[in-house]
């Protein structure tokens, strides 16, 4: 029986593991103001290795609207040192930039990844960077490959060696996952015949907050994706929900009903010390901090609808922010701190919308009907959430200035909760 | 394990008037077959130990590989609910563990445990008030029993203001439990928010149906669906 069990342990790991390309499909809905035109050429060697490379950057720059990709999959010969480029025919096609490299097997088993992202017209290397990667690391080098060349010509930081977290449900089987940025290398943290909700990142990314419905009654655990290993974070009398964690990951703010109403409290991430932050008889709750550790926004109903409000975290009276409307919740603070995302409900319609802090002006940035949960990528510039194309739950993905669109669904599946995770350190 | 993948947002979006979410619940049908719980780095956590809920969760390596199950990773057995022990009662004996039958008895008030609620509110109306003095009548003569009251709400909207909303209709039928004598220790006001619709789809029906708290006794999986 055990044998059996571990057997079936086995398989859905390596399905997990080795999921099956879906197709890619990918086409923008509108585009950044400047669209830069690059041309990324096919590395020499990649299509001797286990994971081509330059599919992956591709689809990650053409995805975030910010670039205009030149075909360059006929050049021949392959170039792979500056000295091989002929820039005329890359000027001729209208490339700005070009992305040349190569893969290189090693002896010991591994892969020497080179790229050099060049200017086509002043003729000179703009980035360069060389690798020595486990086949099984070659999507990730795809990706930071990708982030440099997007650094290096926006400005910006790239989020595309990233991941993210949602639930996916199938049927009565709910599955707490988490993915590369793109969707690719999904893997399941949990699955559970009862719904999960919230996860939550820690901003070291090493661990998940979420709230499990297992016992019959929302309950929040804090669990290691690198062992496994799992804590109760809150189960006291009544409801445990909305985690959110403290920029230094040391603390946590919670919504717990063991005083009656659903309050925001703090708590160390151990679960020790609970302190209740706001002191209402209404609704409070979905807390999240600021990245400046000072403030908790949060959204509250003590004004007769539900509205997004901050209060210091050491305490003191909440500040309402929003105005517009009678439904404004969900709110997540972009990384930069200069604004927030939440969800405004219009004419029964739920959108994600963006508020800037200092301004105070609001910026709806979706068409669809009942956007859910958004949550910024690490470089502020992309909002991940949840929305539904013909009653099926879908992650969707919008710039932060509304112009950039994208989808992500999982066959039939629902998907839902999703959160983006944190930039971390360069493996 | 289904892989997902970017599409065209040139697709029409979705109309609101179409179906939100079609979801077919089946409490009831666990996934027997996949009760790995493979969690080897759990074991000190006391989680899932109750019938029927299943949960495995899995390590991630730092590269994203998943780490296979180590050769003493245990299925977790299912272990039922806390006996309920206690002195037999005088007007309804209750056993070791076994639940009166009268509170499934469909000729019993007792076999009624849904209080429905208006769109937006959480205000017990009268009609079930009897439904829900005869269940503190039960727990005041039956002191060992506890139940759970969970709220539940109507999918729109975010799911924890969802929550907080089936919390207070969950404290709101707790609020005349309480005023008829039944003690706080007896009961556990507990909000599943939209997670657990009796009712799928988007209509105005369905949305009813889910406006609701239910009463479940310690020891039962899902209240009786009695109105």
């Amino acid at each position: 029986m055990l044998a059996t069990l571990v057997a079936l342990a086995g398989l859905m790991l390596a399905l997990g593991t080795t999921p099956a390309r879906a197709q890619l499909k990918i086409e923008i809905t509108g585009a950044g103001a400047n669209q830069s035109p690059i041309a990324v050429v096919p590395f020499a060697g990649e299509d001797r290795i286990a994971q081509a490379l330059t599919p992956v950057i591709i689809a990650n720059l053409q995805r975030s609207g910010l670039f205009r990709m030149i075909d360059a999959q006929d050049v021949r010969p392959i170039p792979v040192q500056p000295a091989d480029l002929r820039y005329a025919d890359f000027s001729a096609r209208g490339a700005d930039s070009v992305v040349i490299g190569s893969a290189s097997p090693l002896p010991d088993g591994r892969v020497e990844v080179r790229f050099r992202l060049m200017d086509v017209a002043k003729q000179s290397q703009l980035a360069g960077f060389s690798y020595m990667v486990s086949p099984a690391q070659l999507r990730l080098t795809a990706h930071r490959i990708s982030d440099a060349i997007y650094e290096r010509l926006t400005g910006d930081v790239g989020v595309f060696s990233t991941k993210i977290t949602y639930v996916e449900r199938q049927g009565n089987r709910f599955e707490l996952k988490i993915a590369d940025a793109d969707g690719a290398n999904a893997q399941t943290v949990l699955a559970s015949s009862e719904p999960i909700i919230s996860p939550k990142w820690s901003p070291d990314g090493t661990r998940l907050a979420y709230v499990s419905f297992e016992r019959k009654k929302p309950i929040i655990y804090v669990q290691s994706l690198t062992n496994g290993s799992r804590t109760v974070l809150a189960n006291f009398r009544g409801s445990n929900s909305a985690p959110a964690w403290s920029p230094d990951g040391n603390r946590l703010a919670v919504v717990l009903t063991r005083d009656g109403p659903s309050q925001v409290y703090l708590i160390d991430a151990d679960g020790s010390n609970v302190q209740r932050l706001t002191k209402s008889s209404a609704i409070d709750t979905e807390p999240a901090f600021t990245p400046d550790g000072r403030f908790i926004l949060f959204t509250s109903d003590r004004g007769g609808s539900p509205q997004i409000y901050r209060v210091p975290v050491s305490g003191g009276d909440p500040e309402r922010l929003t105005f517009e409307g009678t439904y404004n919740v969900s709110p997540r603070p972009s990384p930069d701190g200069r604004s927030f995302t939440f969800v405004q409900r219009s004419g029964g319609r739920f959108n994600v919308a963006v508020q800037d802090f200092a301004t105070r002006q609001v910026q709806v940035l979706t068409d669809t009907a009942v956007d859910e949960s958004p949550s910024f990528a690490p470089n502020s510039r992309i909002i991940l959430y949840a929305t539904e194309v013909r009653g099926r739950g879908i992650l969707a993905a919008v710039s932060s200035d509304g112009r950039v669109r994208q989808r992500l669904s999982a066959g039939s599946n629902d998907v839902r909760e999703p959160a983006w995770g944190p930039l971390l350190k360069a493996q | 394990m289904t892989e997902l993948s970017m599409q065209s947002t040139a697709e029409p979006p979705a109309r609101p008037a179409a179906p939100r979410r079609s979801r077919v619940l089946h409490r009831a049908a666990w996934i027997g077959a996949l009760c790995v719980a493979a969690l080897a780095g759990c074991s000190s956590t006391p989680d899932a130990e109750q019938s029927g809920v299943q949960v495995e969760s899995r390590p991630i390596g730092e590269q994203g590989a998943v780490k296979k199950p180590v050769a003493d990773a245990l299925p977790k057995a299912p272990v039922g609910q806390p006996p309920i022990s206690g002195a037999p009662i005088a007007t309804d004996p209750v056993s070791a563990g076994k639940l009166p039958a009268v509170l499934t008895d469909p000729k019993s008030l007792l076999s009624r445990r849904s209080v429905y609620f208006e769109y937006d509110s959480n205000v017990v109306r009268d009609e079930f008030r009897p439904m829900i003095q005869a269940h503190a009548r039960f727990l005041l003569d039956n002191p060992k029993l506890r139940i759970t009251i969970q709220g539940n709400t109507d999918e729109r909207g975010s799911r924890e203001y969802n929550l907080a909303l089936g919390q207070r209709r969950a404290d709101a039928v707790r609020q005349v439990m309480s005023v008829l004598g039944v003690g706080e220790r007896q009961m556990e006001p507990v909000s599943l928010g939209e997670e657990r619709p009796r009712a799928t789809g988007s209509t105005e029906a369905a949305f009813a149906e889910n406006r609701r708290a239910d009463i479940l006794y310690d020891g039962e999986d899902k209240p009786p669906v009695g109105k």
